[in-house]
């Protein structure tokens, strides 16, 4: 009797436990029923028809926590995806997601994407780095789906594509508020806590162009970084926060993780802080100044365009997109510096960042080239100098000699692994 | 700029501050195991104690009823512990796994409901006032040490008393000594009169409990900000199982457990300013994967579990019944 009523227990349990696991896609997974090919495969078995009603279009996702969500990395692409739908007049009540999808278990990926395209996805945006195998697989298996893999390198000349964006490009930006903040409080140290540093291009490159900036606006700054290798830990985020500020006495604190505790930290010790992902002034009013920030929606209305524009051909999707690695900046939008908190902010930060906007949008100059800027600001109007010089790593080598063009490939291509003078490992 | 001694004060400060609920954690799940339970829900436990008792303490802008709160509605998650494996005999430790799953989900499911109505701890004075640290008279004036161990916040001073208390009791009352014959062999105990399922119970909740305090200190260092991406306690559930093993199942070896396994935690935190602090001596910290400093405390314990096989019985604090679900009708 004991032993059966302590089964029948456990057995309830495990149910219950899977029943969570299962539930999380809003669908079932494992039912290989719905491989039939009746609803997965109608725009590629009749290629003939073209997709005239917008509405036929539909859009699917997989993401790493869920759509519910109310901040922090899934919540922006789903933002992103949602308005970019609406923008071009599809509903976004059609969107077809899974939900919770780990990034370390391909299988797992897999069946999400299966369950997406059985439920008749013409284009699947996949938004986590670990996508990237399952992702590539699906895309050589479904030829008459669009498949579009967020932070990731593989794609083919198809219907498989990447994407990612110059975030340097907002983090210089971002730097140059931090940088003008030291100044303005006499401390040049600053603080930053990172997911990782020079393991990963994305990483070091955001640690380097945010360096950058600080310096243009001050050239005694030092950037502390203490990296917590995860890329979202709240807590870990929080004594990161609190050790560089304890240890090296930092006044500004930037980040590149996921919650918003550094900024909170830094509020909580008077001091102040450059944010990440969202404008994280909503979180820390008097100690957030501007956050590097992506505009997703921008790409997403971008590839769902040229998606509709394929007319049930997938294989036209990365002709159409003009490659197959998109990798937009703050010229096309899809970046910027979240708009500066003028409580917090030190005298004309957002000037000389709005004039760094347009000289980048211009085309004219990049973070990582051969040329250093430098500001000077008289009755709010600001003017850029420019002064060739070496672009230097912290051991002292030169990466790019002065005057030289920017080595933003090395962030695109994933080889920059090294910091830049003034960066010191804390 | 950077004085080394500073520097190193501030490291060794800080195992003491963030390392803290792992103390209670082990020292409420030694309770349970030695009355012969294993409950493996100690994450989700202490999650539950943090977040009822930071919601209460906020709203009643007390310590007391903070602590008191975090102790009830963990010990809730004990009684229903003690509900499924004393009476109806469930497997411990799957009813453990659901525990944690439970815990963690009513954390996200109570934090995301609060939504707008998140209290800030800057509302609750007396919260604020309760965690700011407390120099201990004289104690506190001795150089370093002072500072690591007589200059912390209220309940650093009660964690360790409680940790003192419980192995007061597990060793010198007579309900103590029952206790651990419940957990040796809960067949004898029965025998001569012990009532186990009382026992079980009591310990069951009050272990539980004590490890929703911990829960509540994470929430104050956490400064009560919830962003619900993931969980304030964040795994210490997890290692405070392992410390038990560790500290041989006696609470006051879990003080040095703690702060051995703190040390690893917080010098991952720590290592580029030692490094930066001591270029000659420690700058090698530098070239360190983290991952490492994450692994070691486990290695240690597996070593600590060698060991005391090694030994053989001898010495070794594991309760014999531990994880066996106690039937009279077996007995």
């Amino acid at each position: 009797m004991k032993k059966i009523l302590a089964l029948a227990l456990a057995a309830a349990m495990s149910l219950s436990l899977a029943a969570c696991g299962g539930g999380n896609g809003g669908n079932n997974p494992g039912g290989s029923s719905a491989n039939n090919p009746g609803s997965a495969s109608q725009p590629g078995t009749d290629v003939s028809t073209p997709v005239d009603s917008k509405s036929d279009f539909k859009v699917g996702a997989v993401y790493i926590t869920s759509q519910n969500d109310t901040a922090g990395y899934t919540f922006q692409h789903h933002n992103g995806i949602t308005t970019a739908m609406k923008a071009l007049g599809l509903d976004p009540a059609d969107l077809i997601v899974v939900d919770n999808v780990p990034d370390n278990d391909d299988t797992a990926v897999a069946t999400a994407i299966d369950t997406v395209v059985n439920q008749g996805a013409d284009i699947v945006f996949g938004i986590s780095f670990g996508y990237i195998n399952a992702m590539n697989d699906k895309a050589a298996e479904y030829s008459d789906v669009i498949f579009s893999h967020g932070t990731g390198y593989m794609a083919n000349d198809t219907n498989f594509n990447n994407y990612f964006g110059r975030i340097y490009q907002a983090r210089y930006l971002a730097g140059i508020a931090a940088g003008l903040k030291a100044k303005e409080l006499g401390n040049n140290n600053i603080g930053y806590v990172a997911a990782y540093n020079t393991e990963y291009a994305e990483t070091c490159s955001g640690i380097n162009a945010f360096a950058l900036g600080a310096q243009s606006a001050n050239p005694d700054v030092k950037v502390y970084v203490n990296k917590i290798n995860t890329w979202g830990d709240e807590t870990l985020e929080r004594q990161a926060a609190q050790a560089l500020i304890d240890t090296y006495n930092c006044g500004v604190i930037s980040q590149h993780c996921d919650s918003a505790q550094p900024q909170l930290v830094a509020q909580e010790n008077g001091a102040f802080g450059c944010g990440y992902n969202s404008d994280m002034t909503e979180q820390a009013p008097n100690g957030h100044i501007t956050a590097a920030i992506w505009h997703w929606n921008v790409y997403y209305q971008t590839a769902i365009q040229a998606a509709m524009d394929c007319n049930g051909d997938a294989s036209k999707f990365v002709e159409n997109m003009g490659g197959n690695a998109y990798y937009a900046g703050l010229a096309e939008g899809f970046v910027d510096a979240s708009p500066v908190n003028e409580k917090t902010a030190a005298p004309d930060t957002k000037a000389v960042m709005d004039a760094v906007r347009e000289l980048i949008v211009s085309g004219d100059w990049d973070v990582f080239s051969g040329v250093k800027l430098s500001y000077t600001v008289t009755d709010g109007k600001v003017e850029i100098t420019k002064t060739n010089a070496d672009l230097v790593d912290n051991a002292g080598n030169v990466i790019v000699a002065a005057g030289g063009p920017s080595v933003d490939d090395g962030v695109i291509k994933g080889s920059m692994n090294y910091n830049v003078a003034g960066v010191v490992e804390g | 700029m950077n004085d080394p001694i500073n520097v190193l004060t501030l490291f060794l400060f800080n195992i003491v501050l963030i390392n803290i609920p792992l103390l209670y954690g082990t020292v409420g799940e030694i309770v349970v195991e030695k009355a012969g339970s294993l409950d493996l829900g100690v994450e989700g436990t202490m999650a539950v104690g943090a977040i009822f008792g930071y919601l209460a303490g906020c709203a009643a802008n007390s310590m007391v009823v903070g602590l008191l709160v975090s102790f009830l509605a963990a010990g809730l998650c004990g009684a229903l512990f003690a509900v499924l494996t004393v009476s109806f005999q469930a497997n411990q430790n799957v009813t453990g796994l659901t525990i944690t799953t439970f815990g963690l989900g009513l954390y996200f499911f109570v934090g995301k409901g609060m939504g707008e109505r998140w209290p800030a701890m800057t509302v609750a004075s007396a919260l604020v006032d309760g965690f700011t640290a407390r120099e201990l008279p004289l104690l506190s004036k001795i150089p370093v040490l002072g500072k690591v161990f007589f200059s912390q916040n209220l309940l650093v001073y009660l964690g360790v008393a409680v940790a003192v208390l419980v192995w007061w009791y597990l060793n010198f009352t007579k309900t103590g000594l029952r206790l651990r014959a419940v957990g040796e062999n809960p067949g004898a105990a029965d025998s001569v009169g012990v009532n186990i399922l009382l026992y079980k119970y009591v310990h069951l909740i009050a272990g539980s409990g004590i490890m929703g305090l911990g829960g509540f200190y994470m929430a104050l260092n956490m400064s009560g900000s919830f962003e619900g991406s993931n969980c304030w306690i964040n795994g210490y559930g997890w290692i405070a199982i392992a410390l038990v093993i560790f500290a041989n199942w006696n609470p006051v070896m879990a003080i040095l457990g703690t702060l051995v396994f703190g040390f690893f935690n917080t010098l991952q935190i720590y290592s580029g300013a030692l490094a930066g602090a001591f270029p000659g001596g420690l700058g090698w910290l530098n070239a360190v994967p983290a991952q490492l400093f994450k692994a070691l405390p486990f290695i240690i314990t597996a070593i600590v579990l060698i060991a005391s096989s090694v030994r053989k019985k001898e010495g070794s604090g594991q309760p014999a019944a531990l994880g066996l679900n106690y039937f009279r009708e077996e007995r």
